[in-house]
């Protein structure tokens, strides 16, 4: 197994995408008895056309933007009548997760199916070409957010929570073993898994493509994306987030912020207004801990 | 061997997707359908069905879920009527590009604005162009029988489509027929076990991936290819079934139009009182007859052009297009141009207005008397 390529190289990602790699360590884990829903979004693109064929080893399910939960949950459902073993694993973007197939997203949470939901935050609708999403952060240019977003970013992760699933996890790619250590937590549990991966974009976000580790390292190491991880009713830290409860150890945000255009600008009161949001979050996660 | 009894509509389609053994079924709640699907559930609670009901939180969702369990080998079910299928619309039509197989129900009632919960046939005909197969009723006994050869058509390896079945909401879904039934083992043999699975993961492929302009109309034009071969296979798989059942099924119906001189052209339930209304004719010496439509897509241009040649036919919509007419008559009248037919269009009992027999006799006796205009509106 170690020596396959669960996503082939040479997709139709922009360079320095993170998505072809977070499938990959994605896929590796799951194994090849796994079955991928994508919504319409960039992973559409990136999982091919009917010419070329598609990088992924596994069947991949084309899904309309709103409805991957669901026909997860179906195939699921047929899986189980047919007695046939395998995963289901939901692979969509910010816009379909948190907007459009929000709905469904919690109908099947709330049913508690037996399936892997992971949303790929890239904070906006990429596809369309960076439009902003309920998930776009306060303060981000987009192409519908011209002065940038005034509302705050959605909190997924809670929202998912609060419907009592048996497990929620945030990640980030630049931290691998805190990655797949979910990713292998998740495949033990079953019902309901929603996994949120904070996934940077070269070219929604404005940065340079050999930055997107790095900008996905800052946004935890600066308190903006906390690694967690909730189970069993309990929610926990992980990984570097751990210390960073203390807020002292937590990096300025700006070094998150000026690595990228889309945060230009940004005024100092709406910057006020972002490590507000960030602060309130925080007092979330320990409210939710204690 | 047949069982008599006596079933409202919903219950009737109920009974035969219980005996259609699907394995996923998938329905949300909207008048006139909810009783069937109050139904089903009592069937898998019991364990007389043993299936998954997924309670789904839309009705694009329950499109969504049976159509990811009909790929992954399921048998599969919903049903729904008016703003549901609208809402289901998206999916209806991504599950005819997929060309799965999988039967709906639709107990038609009328679209709002304004809210309506009463019948006509607007919601089932807006889906005329989704590469389903779409089948209506006449009455309690047809919609019990068309939902089983819903299954079969659908899953029939010459066809390959999605099959909608339409019934009238109320009229039929809410009234108590008489009913024969079939038994359980005759349901079994005539559909078969179901042998159409796409997830595999030994041999991965990608469903739904893009097409680009050089393959996209490819895709469609094999549908349409499908869709023309599918009418011959239909026919062959209702006369099957008319040997288990000793009812006569086809596409159309001719009623006393061998000898017309009029035709009259409807669809659905209040084909019934149509044909009282023929009947009423007959007795006064008027030749008139009826030309009941069953299948509708794929739509049975040369079965009715056999019997259209130069009559004057009364068409019945129960539905409009706005900005251009009747749809049946729209349909009927595509096929007509050079058989020097005149269409006349009546528009009637939308939204649940009621329609009498009388009514549509007059209106017939109308049209002979050469005083009907092209299209009427029954207000
Ligand atoms: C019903 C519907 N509305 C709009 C679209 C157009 N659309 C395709 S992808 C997309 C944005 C996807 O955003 P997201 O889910 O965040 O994924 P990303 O493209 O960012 O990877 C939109 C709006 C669509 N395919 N279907
Ligand atoms: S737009 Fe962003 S998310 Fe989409 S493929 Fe390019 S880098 Fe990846
Ligand atoms: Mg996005």
């Amino acid at each position: 197994m170690a020596n396959v390529n669960y996503m082939l190289r040479g997709t139709a990602a922009c360079p320095g995408c993170p998505i072809p790699r977070e499938l990959n360590n994605i896929l590796e884990i799951a194994g090849k008895d796994t079955v991928l829903v994508v919504p319409a979004s960039c992973s559409t693109i990136i999982m091919g056309d009917d010419i070329h064929g598609m990088p992924s080893v596994v069947p991949v399910v084309h899904s309309p933007f709103a409805a991957p939960s669901a026909i997860a949950s179906g195939i699921k459902a047929a899986m189980n009548q047919l007695n046939k073993k395998g995963n289901v694993i939901v692979w969509a973007g910010d816009g379909s997760t948190g907007d459009i197939g929000f709905a469904s997203l919690s109908g099947a949470a709330e049913r508690n199916e037996d399936i892997i939901y992971i949303c790929y935050d890239n904070e906006a609708y990429m596809n369309t070409g960076i439009q902003r999403s309920g998930l776009t952060p306060r303060g981000a240019w987009s192409t519908t957010t011209p002065e940038g977003k005034r509302e705050f970013k959605k909190p997924l992760p809670f929202l998912m929570m609060d419907h009592k699933i048996p497990y929620v996890a945030t990640l980030s790619i630049a931290y691998p073993f805190d990655y797949e250590a979910k990713i292998k937590k998740a495949m033990t549990i079953s019902g309901f898994r929603y996994l949120h991966i904070l996934s940077p974009c070269p070219p929604g976000w404005r940065f340079d493509p050999s930055l997107t580790i790095e900008i996905a390292k800052l946004a935890v190491e600066t308190g903006i994306w906390p690694l967690m991880e909730y189970e069993n009713n309990k929610l926990k830290l992980t990984g570097p987030s751990i210390l960073l409860k203390d807020k002292s150890k937590r990096k300025p945000i700006e070094e998150y912020l000026k690595l990228q255009e889309r945060f230009k600008e940004l005024s100092d009161e709406e910057k006020r207004l972002l490590e507000e949001d960030i602060n309130a979050m925080w007092l979330e996660i320990e409210r939710r801990m204690s | 061997m047949k069982t008599i009894t006596s079933l409202v509509g919903n219950h009737a389609v109920a009974y035969a997707v219980k005996q259609a053994k699907p394995n996923v079924l998938a329905v949300y709640p909207i008048t006139p359908q909810t009783t069937m699907l109050e139904k089903l559930a009592d069937y898998v609670s019991s364990g007389e069905l043993k299936a998954e009901l997924i309670k789904v939180e839309s009705e694009h969702s329950a499109m969504a879920s049976i159509f990811g369990a009909a790929l992954a080998g399921a048998r599969v079910f919903t049903a729904t009527a008016s703003q549901g299928l609208l809402y289901m619309g998206e999916m209806i039509y991504w599950v005819g590009g997929a060309r799965v197989p999988l039967v709906a129900a639709i107990a038609t009632r009328a679209i709002g604005a304004p809210w309506s919960i009463w019948d006509d046939h607007e919601d089932f005909l807006t889906k005329r162009d989704a590469a389903w197969i779409q089948l209506m009723a006449q009455n309690v006994q047809e919609a019990y029988d068309l939902t089983i050869q819903a299954f079969k058509i659908s899953e029939d390896k010459k066809i390959i489509a999605p099959c909608m079945l339409g019934f009238d909401g109320f009229i039929l879904t809410h009234t108590m027929e008489r009913l024969e039934l079939l038994d359980d083992s005759s349901v079994d043999n005539f559909i078969g076990k179901r042998d159409f699975s796409i997830i595999d993961f030994d041999n991965p492929v990608g469903i739904g991936t893009v097409a680009g302009p050089q393959t996209y109309m490819g895709y469609k034009y094999s549908i349409k290819k499908a869709f023309d071969g599918a009418k011959e296979r239909i026919k062959e798989i209702m006369k099957e079934y008319s040997e288990i059942s000793n009812i006569d099924y086809q596409p159309i119906e001719c009623y006393k139009c061998d000898d017309a001189d009029y035709l009259i052209a409807a669809m659905g339930a209040w084909s019934g009182d149509a044909r009282v209304a023929v009947d009423m004719l007959r007795s006064e010496g008027k030749k008139v007859g009826l030309i009941r439509i069953i299948m509708f897509r794929p739509f049975p241009k040369e079965e009715i052009s056999k019997y259209i040649k130069g009559k004057d036919i009364l068409v019945l919509d129960r539905d409009y297009s706005f900005g251009s007419g009747g749809i049946l008559a729209n349909e009927i009248k595509s096929i007509s141009y050079n058989l020097d037919s005149k269409i006349y269009s009546l528009i009637a009992g939308l939204g649940g207005k009621d329609v009498s027999e009388k009514e549509i006799k007059t209106l017939a006796e109308k049209m002979i008397n050469k005083e009907l205009g092209d299209e009427e509106w029954l207000m």
